[in-house]
């Protein structure tokens, strides 16, 4: 299907972002049910939700806030866990940045790491896209994800502890990412960028506050440029 | 008990601090062009973040109470290869998903 009008481009993103309708509905559950069982009531785990639509930042403020954690800890570990939202609306902005301010403002609030993943991997791929169509195909890839979030934190609120722990939906999260990372291993630079950043992670683990994930993608994101640099000097040398 | 007064200061904090993050690039720097450097390392942003986030919980799983557990690196094992070879992610997701219920299923 090719993308000739911001509607068609809008189909594809939807199309694009079916597949994650698999990781949204345990993610969203599991959110739900650890709220209640953190004691949140089923409208305050929506509002949750809806505000801040980040499962990793929602699940970090949720135990921290249940280890009795001072509140501003609580706020900065969370935003911690979420500053990768920067890098993904730095990243965006050479896409879309020139759209109109409601546009961007509304693709901001609907920045999660599925709609900034497919995305950024569509924008790459067909550099003709215009800002429109680009505009379009986010929106279409948040679409079948998003709402998806609401409703099941709210299930997951109603099915409260009745879920075992041998489900194992803790890891929905990791094998998500997982899956959507390996086709992004374009080039040796993309490797070199994953592969310092885990061994960075594991060192930092020990870190405070989540912190270790934020060093790890600096540094990662470094090696990764500076890869990119090594190859085309090589090339340059080679021809 | 989470006091109450706490869980609506950081949900409102966590909201507004959230959109800020998200907007702070595309909505103050608009379309004003941005430093070759800066694109560069922009472009590892995802495969250098992601790892990072879940390479601990692959190894230290909070369900296990942060033992290595074999059926979750055969699951994450698993979801990169397929990943890697298919380059389809709802693939990958499958092979990890049935490769942690098959391995717990087994040694449970």
């Amino acid at each position: 299907m090719a993308i000739t009008t911001p509607k068609s481009a809008y189909l594809r993103g939807v199309v694009d972002g079916l597949p994650f309708i698999l990781v949204i509905i345990p993610f969203a559950t599991l959110f739900g049910l650890l709220a209640v069982e953190a004691g949140l009531n089923v409208i305050e785990a929506l509002v949750f939700s809806l505000v801040v639509i980040a499962g990793a930042a929602q699940f970090t403020a949720l135990q921290l806030m249940q280890e009795d954690a001072p509140t501003i800890i609580v706020l900065a570990s969370a935003l911690a866990v979420n500053l990768r939202m920067a890098m993904y609306s730095a990243s965006l902005t050479p896409y879309i940045g020139s759209a109109p301010l409601w546009q961007r403002a509304l693709a901001a609030y609907l920045t999660v790491d599925q709609s900034y993943m497919v995305s950024v991997a569509q924008f790459e791929k067909e550099p003709q896209m215009t800002v429109p169509q680009r505009i379009a195909y986010f929106f279409g890839a948040v679409t079948p994800v998003v709402p998806l979030w609401y409703i099941f934190t709210v299930v997951g609120a109603m099915l409260g502890s009745r879920v075992p722990d041998s489900w194992a939906l803790d890891f929905a999260l990791p094998i998500t990412f997982l899956a959507m990372i390996a086709p992004m291993f374009r080039t040796l630079a993309h490797v070199v960028a994953a592969f310092v950043a885990v061994v960075v992670s594991l060192l930092a683990v020990g870190v405070p506050f989540s912190l270790g994930i934020i060093i790890a993608g600096v540094v990662g994101m470094v090696a990764g440029a500076q890869a990119e640099l090594w190859l085309e000097r090589r090339r340059e040398l080679s021809q | 008990m989470i006091d109450r007064t706490t869980l609506w200061i950081v949900i409102i904090g966590l909201g507004l601090g959230s959109f800020f993050l998200r907007f702070v690039f595309t909505g103050l720097v608009g379309n004003r062009p941005m430093p070759a450097w800066l694109l560069r390392h922009l472009r590892y942003t995802a495969v250098a973040v992601l790892p990072a986030l879940v390479a601990p919980q692959v190894l230290w799983p909070a369900a296990t109470g942060g033992e290595p557990d074999p059926a979750r690196l055969a699951a994450a094992a698993a979801a990169l290869s397929v990943g890697l070879i298919t380059k389809n992610v709802l693939a990958a997701m499958l092979a990890g998903g049935v490769t942690l219920y098959g391995m717990l299923y087994l040694f449970l």
